[in-house]
């Protein structure tokens, strides 16, 4: 595999991500991360979330520069349609974090990628959100992920690769796992 | 109340007067509902301990007590195995034969299954399956830990026994409606009978569909009339966790949003609380204690997510995730895509002379209670009389 890995580039540094696994595994502390995001009312059902600090590796970490993510309602629910709908931007955060991994593997498994797009639908029954059914729930029904990917690989070598991308996807899990959240309220 | 108004009728019974108490109900069971609220028409309860709770053998005797004294025209043994439409009446068919009637009152009961959720088919076999009516006592369950699904009064309850027994119990909680047994030194449900909110009427709610959706209140029935929150089943060694949301691949998955549903019920019980002393304060020489508030809903630090069910740490699971009525013999198109029967306070919807009572918030909040019978039956009749 080491062989390979010389002709193939994806941009992705498999060798600090290699060096990293190793590192942590001598030092756990420094492998828990926090991230944070804050999220500021606009008007309406727009809002703005920007990211900039983390926690991680025993300290402190700066994003290069701030990246903020405009949210709103689409006009079909009587909104202004300034941003992504929040349901889109977790579809968002699914297929740029598969899609990430796709690189990553392939990168390690020495495919040289040429083009990768996915496709993402997620299924809804508003009638959740709306309270109209107690029955339905709120969120998406069914995700379902369609990868095109052109490489210098056949199609099982392809599914092997989207598969160990989801094995490994931070939000592929989060999706489809169950996680604690805790939601606190202050008046200021 | 027909034979009050001389209208010829009989009561189908397919079982013993009484019967959901009779074979319905898990042993220990007592009424939350304490025995001065058992009242049916004319009936009070006359005993030594209005403040207790009645077990189920108690609640069928008076039943029994009443058809007795009421000279209901009852036919026990006598399932109705077929309703349907019959030119401008109804045909209904028996093993004892066909019956055949210009109105009929559909009195079939509002608790008839247990409702499992469909999740229930992706357990392992090595999982022994509990519900309500086959649940009995904490004996009749497989050794090993049991998990509760469901956290509403039966929930609650069961889940308690279970512990008390000495067993591991981990207690599965979705929407709740959480309530202190005591109020100022009252019964809670004394409360919401004197504050008028049991008597509100269906047309005076704002969220019908929610009403008539609301889980039962964790209440118990005991001697010590003690609170059964989710506290106090965390003080006796319950482990709480959420909602049981997917069973995959050998594991029980649960929710996440376990902190958010005790704030929720917390923030409802205060509000309920204070409508009773808002209510109190207009009142002259009632007779209660000073307003109180109890602790908030203590969230686990950090709720368990997942369950291996092929570990052997869980051998059984309670379904304590509520009932359904069974409509199999109902052949009048009445009832709606979720199998529910379509009608306005009882009086079913395109289907004349057809009523439905004992349902849950038919015509009042208390309509499900045994003491909402008398005043829904009284508007049903009425309602009736008139349509013959
Ligand atoms: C676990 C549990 C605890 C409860 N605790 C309380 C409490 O503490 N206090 C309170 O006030 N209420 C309580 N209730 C509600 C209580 O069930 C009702 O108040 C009361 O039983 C309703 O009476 P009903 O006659 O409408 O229904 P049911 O008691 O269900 O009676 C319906 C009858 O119809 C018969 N039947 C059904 N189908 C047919 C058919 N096809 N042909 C012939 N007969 C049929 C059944 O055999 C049954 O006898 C509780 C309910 C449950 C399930």
């Amino acid at each position: 595999m080491a062989a390979t890995t010389i002709s193939v580039d994806n941009g992705v540094n498999v060798q600090a991500l290699l060096d990293a696994r190793e590192a942590l595994k001598q030092a756990p502390e420094a492998a828990r991360f926090t991230w944070r995001a804050t999220c500021k009312w606009l008007n309406g059902t727009h809002s703005r979330t920007s990211v900039n600090g983390f926690h991680g590796l025993g300290q402190e970490q700066k994003h290069k520069t701030e990246f903020t993510f405009e949210a709103d309602h689409p006009e079909v629910f009587a909104s202004e349609d300034n941003g992504a709908t929040p349901v889109e931007l977790v579809l968002a955060g699914l297929a740029s974090c598969l899609t990430a991994g796709v690189a990553a593997v392939a990168q390690n498994r020495g495919i040289q990628l040429r083009s990768v797009e996915a496709k993402l639908e997620g299924t809804m029954d508003i009638r959740g959100i709306l309270g109209v059914d107690t029955d339905v729930r709120n969120g998406y029904e069914d995700i379902t992920v369609t990868f095109n990917i052109d490489a210098d690989a056949s199609q099982q070598e392809i599914e092997a690769l989207v598969a160990q991308s989801q094995k490994r996807s931070a939000v592929f899990d989060i999706v489809t796992n169950p996680t604690n959240v805790t939601v606190q309220a202050f008046k200021v | 109340m027909l034979g009050e108004r001389s209208i010829d009728h009989v009561v189908l019974e397919r079982g013993e007067i009484a019967n959901s108490w009779r074979r319905e109900r898990w042993e220990s069971l007592r009424l939350l509902t304490p025995n001065f609220q058992c009242r049916l028409p004319g009936f009070r309860y006359d005993g030594d301990d209005p403040e207790g709770y009645m077990s189920s053998a108690d609640v069928a005797a008076l039943i029994t007590r009443y058809a007795e004294a009421s000279n209901a025209p009852v036919r026990t043994h006598t399932e109705v195995t077929s309703l349907s439409l019959d030119g401008d009446g109804y045909r209904l068919r028996t093993p004892a034969g066909e019956l055949r009637a210009r109105s009929v009152v559909i009195a079939s009961g509002a608790c008839n299954v247990p409702a499992v959720p469909p999740l229930r088919e992706a357990l392992p076999s090595s999982i022994e399956c509990f519900t309500p009516f086959d649940y009995g006592n904490p004996s009749r369950l497989p050794e090993g830990g049991v998990l509760v699904v469901g956290a509403s009064a039966t929930g609650v309850q069961i889940a308690d026994e279970i512990r008390r027994s000495g067993r591991r119990v981990i207690l599965s909680v979705g929407e709740h409606v959480r309530m202190p047994r005591m109020y100022r030194g009252r019964d809670v449900l004394w409360w919401l009978e004197r504050c008028g909110l049991w008597d509100e009427r269906y047309d005076e709610i704002d969220d019908l569909e929610r009403a008539r959706n609301l889980p039962s209140p964790q209440l118990v029935g005991s001697p010590e009339r003690a609170t059964l929150d989710l506290n106090a089943l965390s003080r006796a060694g319950v482990e709480l966790v959420g909602r049981l949301a997917a069973i995959r691949d050998g594991e029980a998955l649960f929710s996440g949003g376990l902190k958010n549903l005790f704030a929720l019920a917390d923030l409802k019980m205060n509000r309920l609380l204070d409508r009773f002393d808002e209510w109190a304060s207009g009142q002259a020489d009632l007779d209660v204690a000073p307003p109180e508030r109890f602790e908030p809903t203590h969230a686990p630090a950090s709720p368990r997510l997942r369950l291996d069910l092929a570990s052997g740490e869980v051998r059984s699971i309670v379904w304590a995730t509520g009932f359904r009525p069974d409509y199999r013999w109902l052949h009048v198109p009445v009832t709606d895509a979720k199998g529910r029967i379509r009608h306005d306070g009882g009086v079913v919807n395109d289907a004349p002379r057809l009523y439905a009572i004992g349902l849950p918030v038919l015509r009042r909040r208390k309509s499900t209670f045994i003491h909402g019978a008398e005043d829904d039956a009284r508007d049903i009749v009425e309602h009736l009389v008139r349509s013959l």
